[in-house]
């Protein structure tokens, strides 16, 4: 279910209900669209209304953390299957093993502040072995979600909001399996003016920003698996209606098995930034990107695009008064690789309105920042994306890059 | 208490990051301006000092809505990292950090800050680029992330400001400004 513009009572009354709907299987069993996980190397995925009932086009998983070498082991459902960052961070209300905290050579534990758009993520970085389908990573470096276990530095708060609740993130947490193998890599590893002040050392005194090695940032899953570790391929059915819920699968590695092979997927290699570069009415946007965490298709503006956006409170998404059939050219940042994607832009008030226990829609869009395309979560249904890890080699050339 | 200090207080706190992300304004990069004046040598002393006080204690740069006369004026000269440009009708100040972050500011010809533009591998502080209208920008983008669960750009387009701010992990890109202060004829796409 997606909500909607709902004050504080519907919007709990409505999560109540998809939870209800969701545990009682209130999606459609035997789903045609359904893609059938198989091999080791599969992870089921499900894009439907997530642990919190509230999510539109999210991709949730099942992830299996565990003290390192060690029992008890927990599986926490609900994760947000993320291209577009690196490392698994988890709310600490959904974790109920108990991991180390890493420390800091002088003994301190080490906090993470990490930002996203909408928001930043606070908490301790914890070790973990992460089991998922048949693969393991030992001795991960976690971000454990919490906004109480150390007080949130002032600077931390500036990117905006913490979104270190179920209500906020509308997961349980975000398994980020992007191009990188680290989230921050070299500029948190010295400290300086060159530090993007991620990384927190958290004595007693209160919290400084420190610098922190790349083997001790929280890591890519992926990226310390002993075999299938070099990309992963997320596919999904197609949509060509708003559904309840729809089935598919997170691939570990490529071409490293008979599932994960490249076949005839086209190659679009990143640039350092993880972008590439969509065409829109003959205008090359390169910073754009491929992102299954966000959850639609954000684009340009209304000054731009022509297409208006909703009122309040859908203002984040476009409102145009019939179907707009588009189309925008997918290019390599190194300009190898092109590809047409046509792609729908619906109503979202409608879309909302009309189906109310609907969590996928295909044609969800909405405006972005000036700097291109971010193809969210509603360009992977009816197609297998692959994300390769930077500097890791594969049978389409040495990550990053994404190939469809 | 000074501007100066009103400045530093609302950036950072003391303790933490204040010389990470107001860092934007200790640059290392050398730019070729028509705004850089050559520093005498007989003043030069004073001159590195001075320069050292201010890139402690004040951003390179104005906030949104802000005089730009409220950020003394061979401050700016002295930073290495400020690209100023001119249009007909306003100037760019641009901040180059040793983060990687880009910060544009669009100043009048009256001296204000009417929009504010960046982009970089992470976000700059917001709370300093926006200034006095921070809280109204983390007020919607609350009211936005709680009345829609999941992750996407952030827009927000309220008559006194725009906001238009997306990207991912190692890549953030925005821009803000006040719909009511673009000079006459400039579109809010310049702001970029």
């Amino acid at each position: 279910m997606k909500i909607t513009g709902m004050n504080g009572t519907r919007l709990l009354a409505a999560s109540v209900a998809t939870l209800f709907a969701v545990g009682c299987g209130g999606g459609s069993p035997s789903h045609p669209n359904t893609v059938t996980p198989s091999g080791s190397n599969s992870l089921t995925i499900s894009v439907n209304a997530g642990p919190g009932g509230i999510y539109a086009n999210g991709a949730f998983a099942s992830v299996t953390v565990c003290p390192p070498g060690t029992t008890p082991c927990e599986t926490i459902p609900g994760v947000l299957v993320d291209t577009g960052s690196s490392g698994l961070r988890v709310l600490s209300k959904a974790l109920t093993v108990s991991l180390p905290q890493q420390k800091a050579p002088d003994g301190n534990p080490v906090v993470e502040c990490l930002p996203f758009v909408s928001g930043f993520t606070w908490g301790p970085v914890q070790t973990a072995d992460i089991q998922m389908a048949g693969e393991k990573a030992s001795s991960v470096p976690i971000q454990v979600l919490s906004d109480t276990d150390f007080p949130i530095p002032a600077a931390c708060g500036n990117p905006v909001n913490s979104m270190d609740t179920l209500l906020a993130l509308g997961a349980n947490g975000i398994l980020g399996v992007g191009v990188f193998a680290q989230d921050c890599g070299g500029a948190c590893v010295s400290t300086g003016p060159s530090n993007p002040g991620l990384y927190y050392e958290c004595p007693a005194s209160g919290c400084v920003v420190a610098g922190e090695a790349l083997g001790q940032q929280v890591q890519n899953p992926v990226a310390l698996f002993s075999a299938d570790n070099n990309g992963v391929i997320i596919e999904l059915p197609a949509v060509n209606a708003p559904e309840a819920t729809v089935n598919g699968s997170l691939i570990f590695g490529i071409g490293t098995q008979s599932n994960n092979a490249l076949g005839s997927a086209t190659v679009y290699a990143t640039d350092a930034n993880a972008n590439f570069i969509t065409t829109f009415n003959n205008q090359p946007y390169s910073m754009s990107f491929l992102d299954s965490g966000s959850n639609g298709l954000y684009f340009l503006n209304t000054n731009i695009t022509g297409i208006p956006v909703c009122p309040p409170p859908n203002t984040p998404f476009y409102c145009p008064s019939n179907t707009q059939n588009l189309k925008a050219v997918n290019q390599g940042a190194n300009g190898t690789g092109s590809g047409t994607v046509n792609f729908s832009v619906d109503n979202a008030d409608s879309l909302f309105q009309n189906n109310p226990n609907a969590s996928v829609f295909g044609s969800l869009a909405g405006p972005n920042s000036l700097a291109g395309f971010d193809w969210g979560l509603p360009f992977f249904y009816g197609r297998n994306v692959f994300t390769a890890l930077e500097g890791r080699s594969t049978p389409g050339g040495t990550g990053p890059y994404w190939a469809y | 208490m000074s501007n100066l200090t009103v400045h530093n207080v609302r950036g950072c706190s003391p303790e933490a990051i204040c010389n990470k992300r107001d860092a934007l304004s200790v640059g290392v990069e050398p730019v070729n301006e028509r705004a850089i004046q050559r520093i005498r040598p007989t003043r030069l002393r004073a001159t590195i000092l001075f320069s050292i006080l201010l890139l402690i204690s004040v951003p390179a740069f104005a906030g949104l809505g802000e005089d730009v006369s409220s950020v003394p004026a061979d401050q700016a000269h002295m930073q290495g990292t400020l690209r100023t440009t001119q249009t007909q009708s306003y100037t760019v100040r641009e901040i180059q950090a040793p983060t990687g972050i880009v910060v544009r500011e669009y100043v009048s010809s009256s001296g204000r800050v009417f929009g504010v533009a960046w982009q970089g591998p992470w976000p700059p502080d917001m709370r300093q680029i926006l200034a006095n209208y921070f809280e109204t920008y983390r007020q919607a983008a609350q009211a936005e992330v709680s009345a829609h669960a999941g992750r996407r750009p952030l827009v927000i387009e309220q008559p006194g400001l725009v906001v238009r701010s997306g990207g991912h992990m190692r890549w953030f890109a925005g821009q803000a400004y006040i719909p009511a202060m673009l000079p006459q004829g400039v579109s809010p796409e310049a702001i970029r």
